[in-house]
């Protein structure tokens, strides 16, 4: 899941997060800690971005009840997403690492490479049963160091209302959804929305593309990835999607369809508790259209991952694991992903849930085929996210064709 | 002087006037040590560390293990010899020159404006504020929400004016997201300009324009002969701590347009806190600040220089 913060309010918090992290650099920072003085541990801290007020208290509920399985109180603590990881290296450059630390699954590699965090295995934690994508998230030079309760990805919404009145059917092929977004298109409204953002989360959302046709992030300049990019340049060429998305967040993109301004948007299932309050809004959810039928669809794996810091005391390691290891038991498993609208990142639990919510079954289809963006470059896929995120800019603005752009990105990506 | 007419008047006191010269300079030092001290500790010692990380390569490592290793210019022939290096410098000379501009001959209009006395001038004198009191995240994403193509309030008044069909892509057009994080620039820095000209416009003798006037001078040769050369001094100051301000300017540009579209707004404090904070590769971000830091250093001193020739002039004058 990525943040759903508004775009002003992250780059802020991130500025907030960049004065501590210059803070840190210098080396400051004071101790913390709470193992009783016979030794036993009594409590251990945790860290998200869950700093949401419902969500945060749900969460707190659910590390109380973990905590309470494995002998500890759990001491909760929430930042925005945005300062999740420059609060983390100035936690590990003062040493005073949460026991339990919840990270975005693309930012695991880069945190398990500085060497803060634990590998799982030493804990005895099971990790089998897990969809494939998640765990290629959590596991750096072979050892699994974070798990997921549970993923989410992307996939189509649309207004039923629009498209019915429109007289338009859901679209499968990148063709159907140029001609569906066409037709959809009014005065005062876009057939089409996405997230073009110059931001990783820009790239989240290119993904499916780039990658359902074929395109891969090791390789961006490809014609596989210039006709996935094609495809967005046409869609805002031909007035079917503002040009406006290339300011857009996820939020954005969220707020334009609740208000009737976009019929179809690409957008993630945790929009869906909030969806359901609007009583006049008519939703449906369908996988994102590939550009010719018969190409499977791939997405980009989201979801928040638990990860045990590297913290002196073996004692509240072992604590923090058995409370990690119960936030990926099937039970809370599944009450989390019904609670936020995420699929179980086991596959029996998953498929199981597919029965109790079969309004999830676009969701769980698509998580089984996604991929991790860290999967295949690791380290590396920082720099192929920019390269990506900057193409699909240049593109758009119509400052280079996508094949020049991709090539740009390319250089990008490999840092040349 | 004084001290050793007294000591020959009663020399039983010259021990304690030896002790109070040698604690003169102790004193001097002590007054001085909170101002060094703080200097030091919340200016030299980051710029040291920052001249420091910038020769080093500093990742997410080394926050962990603290190992950074010596690469002595790499991070700066990288960093000038990029394209992007290449592309925000330029945008940086162009925002900051179309800020200073926009906010000195309109800051110097409302001076003037405001100079004269005026039923309610002194409460719309002081509403003139409003932009610096307001938090630059609610000032900047007002603006974001107004400058959009298809919503914003900008385009809906020009389109109910008839001056357009479609609507200007402000913040979504390469060429225009520069115009218009300038536009934004130059309302936030509206107010420093007027309040300090202001000052400097009260500081000129009233008698001077009486003089003028009845020499038979209108306003604008008064202005010509009288306002702009008194005013020059003060105006010096504005324009040099403008080019300081705008050179830094972050956070307009991070929340209005983030750098984009396709990298048309991205300047070099933008860059460096890009590549510090979003791509953690501090080594880089940090030798990209030092070059800014180096740019406004450049124009502070001409600042000095400028302030101490125009001390002298005073001095020496009669």
């Amino acid at each position: 899941m990525t943040p759903a913060a508004r775009p002003a309010a992250r780059r802020i918090t991130a500025l907030v997060g960049s004065v501590a992290l210059v803070l840190a650099a210098a080396g400051c920072g004071g101790g913390e800690g709470s193992a009783s003085a016979t030794g036993k541990v009594t409590s251990i801290t945790a860290l998200d971005y869950y700093t949401d007020a419902r969500e945060h208290a749900q969460w707190s509920e659910r590390l109380t009840a973990c905590g309470r399985t494995a002998g500890v109180t759990v001491e909760h603590r929430s930042v925005p997403g945005a300062s999740l990881v420059p609060k983390v290296l100035q936690q590990a450059s003062s040493r005073t690492l949460p026991d339990l630390l919840m990270l975005d699954n693309p930012d695991v590699q880069q945190i398990a490479q500085t060497g803060a965090l634990t590998p799982l295995d030493r804990y005895g934690i099971d990790t089998s049963g897990f969809d494939k994508g998640v765990l290629s998230a959590g596991t750096y030079k072979g050892k699994v160091y974070g798990l997921a309760p549970t993923v989410s990805t992307i996939a189509l919404f649309y207004n039923k209302d629009m498209l019915s009145e429109a007289g338009v059917t859901v679209p499968r092929t990148w063709d159907e959804l140029e001609r569906a977004a066409a037709r959809l298109t009014r005065p005062g409204r876009y057939g089409m929305a996405v997230d073009a953002n110059a931001t990783f989360e820009g790239t989240w959302q290119f993904l499916p593309f780039l990658w359902s046709n074929g395109g891969d992030e090791g390789r961006l300049d490809t014609p596989q990835a210039a006709q996935a990019l094609q495809l967005w340049v046409d869609l805002v060429k031909s007035g079917s999607m503002s040009k406006s998305v290339l300011n857009w967040t996820q939020a954005d993109v969220h707020d334009q369809f609740v208000a009737g301004k976009t019929a179809m948007m690409l957008n993630g299932p945790w929009r869906i508790s909030e969806m359901a309050e609007s009583r006049n809004l008519h939703w449906g959810v369908a996988p994102i259209p590939v550009r010719s039928q018969g190409q499977t669809l791939v997405t980009p794996l989201g979801g928040e991952v638990w990860t045990v810091p590297r913290n002196p005391s073996e004692a509240r390691r072992e604590k923090a694991a058995r409370v990690l290891a119960c936030l990926n038991d099937p039970t809370h498993m599944l009450a989390v992903a019904k609670q936020y609208f995420t699929v179980p990142s086991r596959t029996a639990v998953a498929s199981r849930y597919t029965e109790q919510v079969p309004a999830m079954r676009a969701f769980v289809k698509s998580v089984a085929q996604a991929r991790a963006r860290t999967g295949e470059l690791g380290v590396g896929w920082p720099r192929a996210a920019t390269g990506i995120y900057t193409a699909v800019q240049a593109a758009l603005t119509g400052e280079q064709t996508p094949q020049e752009a991709l090539r740009h990105a390319q250089q990008i990506a490999t840092g040349s | 002087m004084k001290d050793g007419a007294e000591d020959k008047a009663a020399p039983g006191r010259g021990r304690a006037a030896v002790r109070a010269r040698l604690w003169e300079p102790i004193a001097r030092w002590m007054f001085l040590a909170p101002a060094v001290a703080y200097l030091l500790l919340f200016f030299g010692y980051p710029i040291v560390e920052n001249i420091v990380m910038s020769f080093q390569q500093y990742t997410t490592t080394t926050f962990y293990t603290g190992a950074a290793p010596f690469v002595g210019l790499r991070n700066y022939t990288g960093i000038l010899s990029s394209d992007l290096f290449a592309r925000a410098l330029p945008t940086t000379v162009l925002f900051t020159a179309g800020s200073l501009a926009g906010q000195f001959v309109l800051g110097l209009a409302l001076a003037l404006f405001f100079h004269r006395r005026f039923p309610l001038g002194r409460v719309l004198r002081s509403l003139l504020l409003l932009p610096w009191l307001l938090p630059l995240v609610v000032s900047a994403t007002t603006w974001r929400w107004m400058l959009d193509t298809d919503t914003g309030v900008v385009n809906h008044t020009l389109r109910g004016l008839h001056l357009l069909s479609s609507g200007v892509p402000w913040l979504t057009g390469t060429s225009q997201a520069l115009a218009s994080v300038t536009v934004v620039n130059i309302w936030v820095g509206i107010p420093f300009n007027t309040a300090i000209l202001y000052g400097g416009l009260q500081d000129i003798p009233a008698h001077l324009y009486e003089a003028a006037k009845l020499d038979g001078a209108g306003p604008l040769t008064s202005f010509r002969r009288i306002t702009w050369p008194l005013l020059r001094p003060v105006a010096g100051v504005v324009l040099v701590l403008g080019v300081v301000y705008t050179l830094k300017v972050l956070d307009i540009i991070l929340i209005v347009t983030g750098g984009g579209p396709a990298d048309a707004t991205e300047t070099i404090a933008t860059r460096s806190y890009e590549l510090s904070f979003q791509q953690f590769e501090f080594g880089r971000g940090a030798a990209l600040g030092n070059v800014l830091v180096v740019i406004s250093l450049l124009f502070a001193v001409v600042h000095l220089r400028a302030n101490r020739r125009a001390l002298e002039a005073g001095s020496t004058g009669p």
